[in-house]
């Protein structure tokens, strides 16, 4: 665009690439904030799944933990709204008390959910894709029925989270201003999200819990015979777990907007498995992966608002708006298949622990 | 089963083992029969519990499920609920046997939405191209077989991955699900949209030569298609259990590494499977449209994808199995809309009752209630062991 040589403009390629550049540049706070705020529920999905599977349980259910949450949330704080009135909100986040008896009941449905899941699959060795698909196709149905009992009466929820206003010196700051404001203008639950990745990614690796995680994800039976409770374990990182799912169902009903929509998570979950798969199940490599996919989206939206002018806008013409949002789905199936860069998933992941009895 | 500390006592002996061979016989039938009524208890009582926001009910109202499973049911038994039960049927078990195909050689197929949808976009591009030049003699044949052979496709895709790099098929028929989502909005608006339209919309299948035939004359959209769901009933079965295929589908399932040890191409049977799964699901899309939703909006989305799923279990991936499962869910769904006008219940709740009878399904309460009775008490039941197999279908 603006300050290119017209000599690189007269080569095709090299022309796009830098009016991409230039267009990126341009709408650069816009896109990196929305992409940062997009990835924030897919990660948490993720973080979901990477607890599961590194411990040795496939969760397909997280769609069904983060849709049970968003709705539960959604209506708990509308019913403290209806007793206790809308309060006053504090001066950090718009934080209100039915707000917070909100979070808490969608955190405490998503644990509830996940630990059906596990039940399911940890005692009853179930099939764990069975199980998540129950959970799919259950809060899907549950919550749909629900909803459209009371969408008659149109309840209104407790409002949302406010998002962190960055000082205006810092996000003018030359060159770094406007990552630290995409990556802080968040509200409560996004900034907590990147708290989380960084604590999680640290726990894993470093941790007593982490190694005995990863040991029950890789060989059971060895970590077993070393007096790790596989089951015990599995149980409390499936259970744990479904509060990151259900901070990303909070996220959509209370955060991003304040209003609940049947089936309102839209293939977020299964976006949040995606996302664990390119990340190679680490905390860090999902987040990356859910800002690449999130920056798709970010591209895409932008391009609708301010469509780019030259020979960039002519290519993005004729790019359909499908494309991008297939983009995330296509590079995870190129990865599996092994085509760039393999991505394998935790030796035992998905395969019903049994204990060796005596007995 | 039983403990071999109680085995010198023969009547302990002889009683469970008069138990096992009943319930060996009509097991295949009461579970699913015992999961089905636990979950409508189950869903009655979510009813009641939610009755007061039903307009006209008090809380806890105990006669709304009664009068919303009556509703239910009165939907369905008569001359009219019947045709719409086998509509709703149709591509529950063209797309439960395909699904059931895949459990059979022990591979989990969710790629159903999206092998319908491309189903349907098949269908609607013989429509579109051929639609206005050709008869139906020649269109809906040729619109039928785009269908199948889009669905074969969107199948083969997940089973060429699987055999050639291990590419796991449940992950990536989920991640093609949303592909095929995108592809499918693409083509309606794009290649497929009415050229002259205000909003993208596809050609109406009745203008093009392509809408199937209404063989059942009363009720509504009682169209060509419910012929074909039956017919693929027993074709499939015949494949199943009467070719060399079919056995080597079954062996793999039951045992891949025996199957390869014995000289199968499992690689092969994996594409081939996924292959065929993908076709009937192609065509539970192909006959939706031409038979019932005749044109496609940007937007056009299914749940028979998921309902498949549900059916294939129910139906212990048995194609006869299956032909009940899907008549089953067909009459709940055409049912439900009865009960959402005239007892004012949502009909979200088959949605529900579907999630809640595969629980009671996959736990199997009848077996761990009656091995509980049989074993002596003490003993590990052996039902939790049995549930992923029954879930896989490997009878």
């Amino acid at each position: 665009m603006n300050g290119i040589p017209q000599a690189l403009d007269a080569l095709p390629i090299l022309g796009v690439i830098f009016q991409l550049l230039g267009y990126t540049l341009a709408n650069l706070s816009y896109m990196s904030q929305t992409t940062v705020a997009v990835a924030v529920p897919i990660t948490l999905a993720a973080l979901c799944g990477v607890m599961c599977e590194r411990s040795g349980v496939v969760n397909i259910g997280l769609e069904g933990i983060m849709l049970t949450a968003a709705f539960v949330g959604w209506i708990v704080g509308a019913a403290a709204v209806g007793l206790l009135g809308e309060g006053t909100p504090l001066p950090f986040f718009g934080v209100t008390l039915p707000l917070m008896i909100g979070l808490a009941a969608a955190i405490v449905a998503g644990m509830v959910v996940s630990l059906l899941h596990a039940w399911l699959a940890i005692s009853l060795r179930i099939d764990q894709i069975i199980s998540g698909t129950i959970i799919n196709i259950g809060a899907a149905g549950i919550t749909g029925y629900v909803y459209s009992l009371i969408a008659s009466q149109s309840p209104v929820g407790a409002g949302q989270f406010a998002e962190y206003q960055v000082p205006k010196g810092v996000a003018d700051l030359p060159l770094v201003g406007w990552l630290i404001n995409a990556v802080l203008s968040q509200g409560p639950i996004g900034l907590t999200t990147i708290v989380i990745v960084i604590i999680l990614q640290i726990m894993l690796f470093r941790s007593r819990w982490g190694l005995r995680t990863r040991a029950s994800g890789e060989h059971p039976r060895a970590a077993e015979t070393v007096g790790i409770d596989v089951i015990r374990l599995r149980y409390r990182n499936v259970v744990l777990s479904g509060a990151l799912a259900a901070l990303g169902g909070a996220w959509l009903t209370m955060e991003h907007t304040n209003k609940f929509d049947a089936n309102m998570t839209a293939g977020r979950g299964f976006i949040g498995l995606a996302a664990m798969i390119v990340g190679r199940w680490t905390p860090l490599g999902a987040f990356g992966a859910a800002l690449l996919f999130a920056s798709a989206t970010a591209l895409s939206t932008s391009l609708q608002i301010s469509p780019p002018t030259g020979d960039l806008g002519q290519l993005m013409g004729h790019v359909p708006g499908e494309f991008w949002e297939a983009l995330p789905y296509i590079i995870t199936i190129v990865i599996l298949a092994g085509l760039i860069g393999r991505s394998i998933a935790p030796a035992a992941d998905g395969q019903p622990y049994e204990r060796e009895s005596a007995t | 089963m039983s403990g071999a500390d109680k085995s010198h006592l023969p009547e302990a002996r002889g009683q469970s083992a008069i138990v096992r061979v009943a319930l060996a016989a009509a097991q295949p039938i009461a579970e699913p029969l015992v999961a089905i009524l636990l979950a409508l208890l189950v869903g009655a009582i979510g009813i009641a519990l939610l009755s007061g926001l039903v307009p006209g009910h008090s809380a806890l109202d105990v006669g709304l499920p009664i009068a919303a499973y009556g509703a239910l049911v009165q939907g369905v038994a008569t001359p009219n609920g019947i045709t719409s039960t086998l509509v709703y049927a149709t591509p529950l078990i063209l797309a439960g046997l395909g699904v059931a195909l895949g459990f059979k050689a022990g591979l989990f197929n969710i790629g159903g939405r999206g092998q319908f949808l491309m189903g349907a976009v098949g269908a609607m591009t013989v429509a579109t191209t051929v639609g206005t030049s050709q008869s139906s003699y020649i269109v809906i044949p040729l619109a039928l077989l785009a269908g199948a052979l889009f669905g074969a496709a969107a199948g083969f895709i997940p089973g060429f991955l699987k055999a050639t790099s291990g590419a796991h098929e449940v992950v990536t028929t989920i991640m093609l699900n949303y592909v095929f989502v995108s592809v499918t909005y693409w083509a309606i608006s794009g290649p497929l949209a009415l050229p002259n339209a205000h909003q993208p919309i596809t050609a109406d299948v009745t203008t093009r030569n392509a809408a199937l035939p209404i063989i059942i004359p009363f009720g509504h959209d009682g169209h060509l298609g419910i012929l074909l769901a039956l017919l693929a009933v027993p074709v499939l079965w015949f494949l199943l259990y009467r070719t060399t295929l079919g056995f080597e589908i079954r062996a793999a399932g039951a045992n891949p590494d025996a199957a390869r040890y014995g000289g199968m191409k499992t690689n092969r049977l994996i594409v081939l499977t996924m292959s065929i799964a993908g076709l009937m699901c192609g065509l539970a899309g192909a006959t939706t449209i031409m038979g019932v939703v005749h044109q496609m909006e940007p937007g056009y989305d299914t749940t028979v994808g998921f309902d498949a799923i549900t059916v294939a279990l129910l139906g212990r991936s048995n194609p006869v199995g299956v032909l009940f499962a899907g008549l089953l869910l067909g009459a709940m769904r055409a049912g439900a809309q009865t009960m959402q006008i005239q007892a004012g219940v949502p009909a979200e709740l088959v949605d529900a009752l579907q999630a809640i009878i595969l629980v009671f399904l996959v736990i199997n309460v009848l077996r761990r209630w009656l091995d509980r009775r049989a074993a002596n008490p003490g003993t590990r039941s052996s039902a939790g062991v049995d549930a992923p197999q029954a879930a896989e279908g490997v009878a």
